[in-house]
């Protein structure tokens, strides 16, 4: 326990607790993955919460994510600089949306902003097309994937503006039967 | 009033007791030096009690002054209220304030530059006077105090609701869409605001109680995350799942999710067993030896200890803990009168009943969780899109072949899409589809036959005595070489149906249920043959036992003569015993769950082990490549492991009445094969080819554990209920009817008052109404739930209308632009372009511009938005849309004919 209680205060970890749906011995474990990351880099002691960010680089090569075609998005969601590079509180924030735990909404949320590759606050045809592209790794042919985007905006858009705002994913992926099973990290 | 004062009193103690706790460490120093600032505040209001009813009179005139001073400080309290985030820092100030005059207002009560907080704490005091010296305290005084009451009490509303609004944003902190560091400053705020006001809100009575109340609610919270953090803790290989999860994909993890489910079931069962059955009896039954039921008759003794008799379940193990037949029919075992039969009874009733409990609150659970109806092919590409991909995927090979099959869904959809399935196709198809159903009835057949006539064969072999080891376990065998074929030969039809995947596992599962169950009930069926015979025969050997132990008793007087007192009791292991179908029964069950478990293991070893190391090593120096081609690695065969499990369990739910030994072998076998199977599954098996998720086969698992639960307990109850005990085992002996330890109990140990109750609940007259009443119940339940989903159709449907018909107002409107745009290309004057484009243009122009600007902020990006509610962004297109369609009319106009868009 001794060493455990120097990484963090215990309002610290209370605090975390609060705002994740993380319990304390898994805060405790994502730090440790967050540092086994970079040893070099991340103080073993957070309680005066050094400002260290760990780049993209590292935080892509974790085995949760390396295999995942949108790992990049993911990062630059979830970093606050938006280009990758993850503070502790982002990496634990990333984890806590991914985890089993969060509700479907807030789920929608982030999955939204990483489908949104452009970041416009919309997905439009350019952002399908390179999920699907990220999907099938360019397996398809331009005209399937153009037939594909076609029928996602077909389906998924409702107001017909020719592209998807939050709400019109968020009404598509609430329904969706496997979304929540398929949109979490365990850790 | 002075009560009141009174109160009011106590209760700053009390708020000011929680507000300088030492347990809300969280506050900042400020706060510290805050309630630092008070305590001694607070004394001192005490010692000063005395001087301040001297102050009183000289209160008086200031108190005017401050009233004014109030009245002003009211005013400014609305600004104080839209800077949200101000108040918490300002009242603190307030607060913070309140306990110093305390200390000097006595002395300088014109004090002027502690507003609010002096006024408060000099009311205070004038409490604290007016509680001294009640009789003599002025009007005036009292009229202030009742207005500076009503006041505080419009306030303290207010602060409540703050507090409250504060309270659920810790709550739901988490569900905002908020960086970590905005909430955690938030969370900060918010909980120094509840923790500085928690305590100085209620009145009157309820103060204190309100106080006391929130330091409970704080400490049942700690609790609650405590107890949290210990549960998760306590959940097993949690690891171990999500890399077999990460290997393969969520379909096999569900198995081991599966795995784990059933391990904490039969934990409970094995610790009700074992703690009320077997181990009273252990310490405080009768010891080995003592009887004839406890011991191993003589012609038996010699060979009871040998290895090839113990791993039949006979000679010692027969006769031991492990099997009904060793318990004693004593009423009431050891000094603390335990009553054993009854406890055996209830615990085998108990363990049909907890399971039954948890499968379908599990089951409940399950569908709650599944949330979205599947079935609705309304977002079929949308879906492959967003959801397709596992994110749970944490190795190469699985994710390569994640691709592949997300590629060839979507090709798939895509040619469905093209051309709605050809004809010969399914012609083809179907005829397959049928061929295929057909061989697998006639397998079916064929394996039922077989078991059927493997176990008469096997009664006839009990009469005859020189037997090979293979005659002895011909049932065993086949039914668990049928177990190992039956699947694969399932699988290979199965192929010319092609299914989807996650459609043929469900077939499979299906199959192979049907194939297990046939056998178990054939086996069950010969059984009961097999328990009848025993009956029948147990009649004569009852007799032939008294014959011979009332012989006993005659030659011993003839051999005594002399010896007038009892005769010594006969040795145990001489006498006469019958055939004990129970102990039959459960060394049944547990010879069939043994051999089960070594095929199991032995599959696995053989099948994916061997075959792994021959594939990998041998790989080196054969003609084709081994890995590639034909044996290649095995694959994780879900459906067969989970019905193996399924059909375990209802094996062991079977046999668990006849031998309470079974639920610890199950518990030990559910450990070594998570253990075992975990590391094959690593070791030796590739991901399936085309991955599948595993949506809600949660419950179809259930569903199928469900049906065998029932239909173990079907002939367990008719043993229970309407075969007679054998007459020299097991705790019923002597009894009519097992049951009979209920009645037998009621009627001796219950007050007799309690008795009649019973049989007056037994009575038919109340059974049938009540079931009818149940009936009916759940006809109206059922009715209404149909009522429910017709609704829920009906909006669904009025949904899509509504949707569609913004579609094709939407389409008329781009078709006239299409038309339109089409003439304003004739024309060579492009000026007179309808005016909603540029419109729209200049709009989309607008908002770009705006959301670059956001969007370079990064952070703060993220508006002050709960999820719920609408995003000012996602807006935009709706209320845009009246723009565009605005020239309509002249859009229509273009057309020629055809009613104008509807508006």
């Amino acid at each position: 326990m001794g060493n455990k209680q120097t990484i963090f205060t215990a309002q610290q970890l209370d605090a975390y607790q609060d705002c994740t749906y993380f319990t304390r011995k898994e805060i405790l474990r994502l730090f440790h993955r967050y540092r086994d990351l970079a040893p070099q880099l991340v103080p073993l002691d957070y309680t005066n919460q050094p400002d260290v960010r760990l780049p993209y680089e590292l935080i892509g090569s974790m085995p949760e994510l390396k295999d995942n075609p949108f790992r990049q998005r993911i990062a630059e969601v979830f970093s606050e600089d938006g280009e990758g590079n993850m503070t502790l509180d982002d990496f634990l924030d990333m984890f806590s949306v991914l985890s089993e735990m969060a509700p479907r909404d807030l789920k929608a949320y982030y999955a939204f902003k990483i489908y949104d590759f452009n970041n416009d606050d919309f997905i439009c045809k350019s952002d399908l097309e390179k999920t699907l592209n990220k999907l099938t790794r360019n397996e398809l042919t331009e005209d399937e994937v153009r037939m594909v985007c076609e029928k996602v905006m077909d389906e998924a858009d409702l107001d017909n503006d020719g592209r998807l705002s939050l709400e019109d994913f968020q009404h598509m992926i609430v329904r969706a039967p496997d979304f929540l099973s398929t949109f979490h990290i365990r850790i | 009033m002075p009560k009141k004062s009174d109160n009011t009193r106590k209760l700053e103690d009390v708020g000011i007791e929680i507000d300088g706790d030492p347990d809300s460490a969280d506050e900042v120093k400020n706060t510290k030096s805050k309630g630092g600032g008070k305590k001694p505040t607070g004394k001192r209001g005490k010692a000063d009690d005395s001087e301040d009813g001297e102050d009183e009179d000289e209160d008086d005139k200031p108190q005017k002054a401050r009233r004014a001073n109030r009245r002003k400080a009211a005013q400014q309290q609305p600004e104080e209220e839209d800077s949200d985030d101000e108040i918490p820092q300002r009242r603190a100030a307030g607060n913070r304030r309140r306990g110093k005059p305390g200390a000097n207002g006595g002395e300088n009560g014109e004090n002027k530059r502690n507003k609010r907080g002096g006024k408060k704490q000099k009311e205070g005091k004038g409490k604290g006077g007016g509680k001294k010296k009640s009789s003599s305290e002025d009007s005036k005084s009292e009229g202030g105090d009742e207005e500076e009451e009503s006041m505080s009490e419009g306030e303290r509303a207010r602060l409540m609701e703050e507090v409250e609004e504060k309270k659920k944003l810790i709550a739901n902190i988490r569900n905002k869409p908020w960086r970590m560091k905005r909430r955690l400053k938030h969370l900060k705020e918010a909980q120094l605001f509840v923790d500085k006001f928690e305590g100085a809100l209620g009145k009157g009575k309820g103060r204190k109680l309100y106080a006391y109340k929130v330091m409970m609610m704080k400490k049942w919270i700690k609790f609650q995350r405590d107890f949290d953090n210990f549960k998760t803790a306590c959940i097993p290989w949690e690891r171990k799942i999500k890399e077999v999860e990460s290997h393969f994909g969520s379909s096999v993890a569900s198995y081991f999710i599966f795995l784990r489910w059933m391990y904490g079931m039969n934990l409970v069962l094995f610790s009700l067993t074992f703690g009320l059955v077997v181990i009273p009896e252990v310490l405080m039954g009768l010891p080995y030896g003592s009887i004839a039921r406890k011991t191993v008759p003589r012609e038996e003794q010699d060979s009871a200890m040998d290895y090839s008799v113990l791993t039949d379940f006979n000679g010692y193990c027969k006769y031991s803990v492990l099997f009904y037949g060793y318990y004693n029919n004593q009423r009431t075992i050891g000094f603390l009168k335990f009553r054993l039969p009854l406890s055996y009874l209830m615990v085998g009733i108990g363990t049909f009943g907890y399971s039954l409990m948890v499968v379908i609150r599990t089951m409940a659970k399950n569908a709650d969780v599944g949330g979205g109806d599947g079935e609705d092919s309304e977002f079929t590409f949308a879906w492959k899109m967003f959801t397709s991909w596992d994110y749970l995927i944490g190795n190469a090979e699985t994710a390569d072949n994640k691709y592949a099959s997300i590629t060839t869904s979507f090709k798939e959809s895509i040619v469905d899409e093209q051309e709605n399935q050809k004809d010969e196709n399914i012609h083809l198809r179907r005829f397959l589809r049928v061929l295929a159903n057909f061989l697998i009835t006639c397998t079916l057949g064929g394996s039922g036959y077989l078991i059927y006539f493997v176990v008469k064969r096997s009664q006839e072999f009990q009469n005859m005595d020189d037997l090979g080891w293979y005659e002895k376990n011909e049932l065993e065998i086949i039914m668990s070489l049928l177990g190992l074929v039956g699947p694969m030969l399932f699988e290979t039809i199965a192929e010319l149906e092609e299914y989807h995947p996650r459609i043929a596992l469900k077939w499979q599962l299906g199959r192979i249920f049907a194939l297990f169950l046939g056998n178990l009930y054939t086996f069950l069926l010969a059984l009961f043959d097999e328990v009848n015979a025993k009956l029948e025969e147990e009649q004569e050997i009852k007799n032939a036992s008294i014959w011979f132990t009332k012989e006993y008793y005659a030659n011993y007087t003839l051999n005594n003569p002399n010896d007038t007192g009892t005769p010594p009791p006969m040795d145990p292991a001489d006498v006469i015993r019958g055939p004990c179908w129970e102990t039959t029964v459960g060394i049944e069950f547990v010879k069939l769950t043994v051999s089960d478990i070594q095929v199991t293991y032995l599959t696995i070893l053989i099948g994916d082990f061997l075959r792994a190391m021959i594939v990998r090593f041998l790989n080196y120096c054969w003609c084709w490549d081994l890995e590639a081609g034909w044996p290649s690695y095995g694959e994780f065969d879900i459906s067969g492991n989970v019905l193996g499990l399924v059909f375990n369990q209802g094996m062991i739910w079977m046999g668990a009445f006849y031998a309470p030994g079974l639920v610890g072998i199950n518990v030990l076998r559910l450990l070594t094969s998570m253990y075992y199977q975990c590391w094959a599954v690593m070791a030796c098996n590739v991901p399936h080819e085309r991955v599948f998720k595993a949506s809600k086969s949660n419950n179809f698992y259930m569903g199928l554990l469900l049906l065998i639960l029932f239909l173990s307990l079907l002939p367990v109850v008719y043993t229970i209920m309407s075969l007679p005990p054998s007459f020299d085992c097991g705790p019923f002996s002597g009894k009519e009817r097992m049951f009979d330890v209920i009645i037998e109990t009621i009627e001796l140990d219950l007050p007799s008052f309690l008795g009649t109750l019973f049989t007056y609940a037994a009575n038919p007259g109340l059974i049938i109404p009540a079931i009818l009443l149940m009936v009916l119940a759940i006809y109206y339940l059922n009715s209404v739930s149909q009522a429910y989903q017709n609704a829920n159709l009906e909006l669904k449907k009025k949904m899509q209308m509504a949707r569609d018909e913004e579609k094709n107002r939407r389409n008329n409107k781009d078709s006239t632009n299409q038309v339109m745009k089409d003439l304003e290309d004739l024309l060579p004057n492009r000026s007179n372009l309808p005016p909603a484009e540029e419109a729209k243009d200049k709009h989309e122009e607008k908002k770009a511009k705006v959301k670059p600007g956001a969007a370079g902020n990064g952070v703060n990006l993220q508006k002050d938005v709960s999820l719920a509610s609408a995003n000012p962004n996602a807006r935009g297109p709706v209320t845009q849309a009246p723009g565009p369609r605005a020239p309509g009319p002249g859009a229509g106009r273009g057309r020629g004919q055809g009613p104008p868009p509807r508006r």
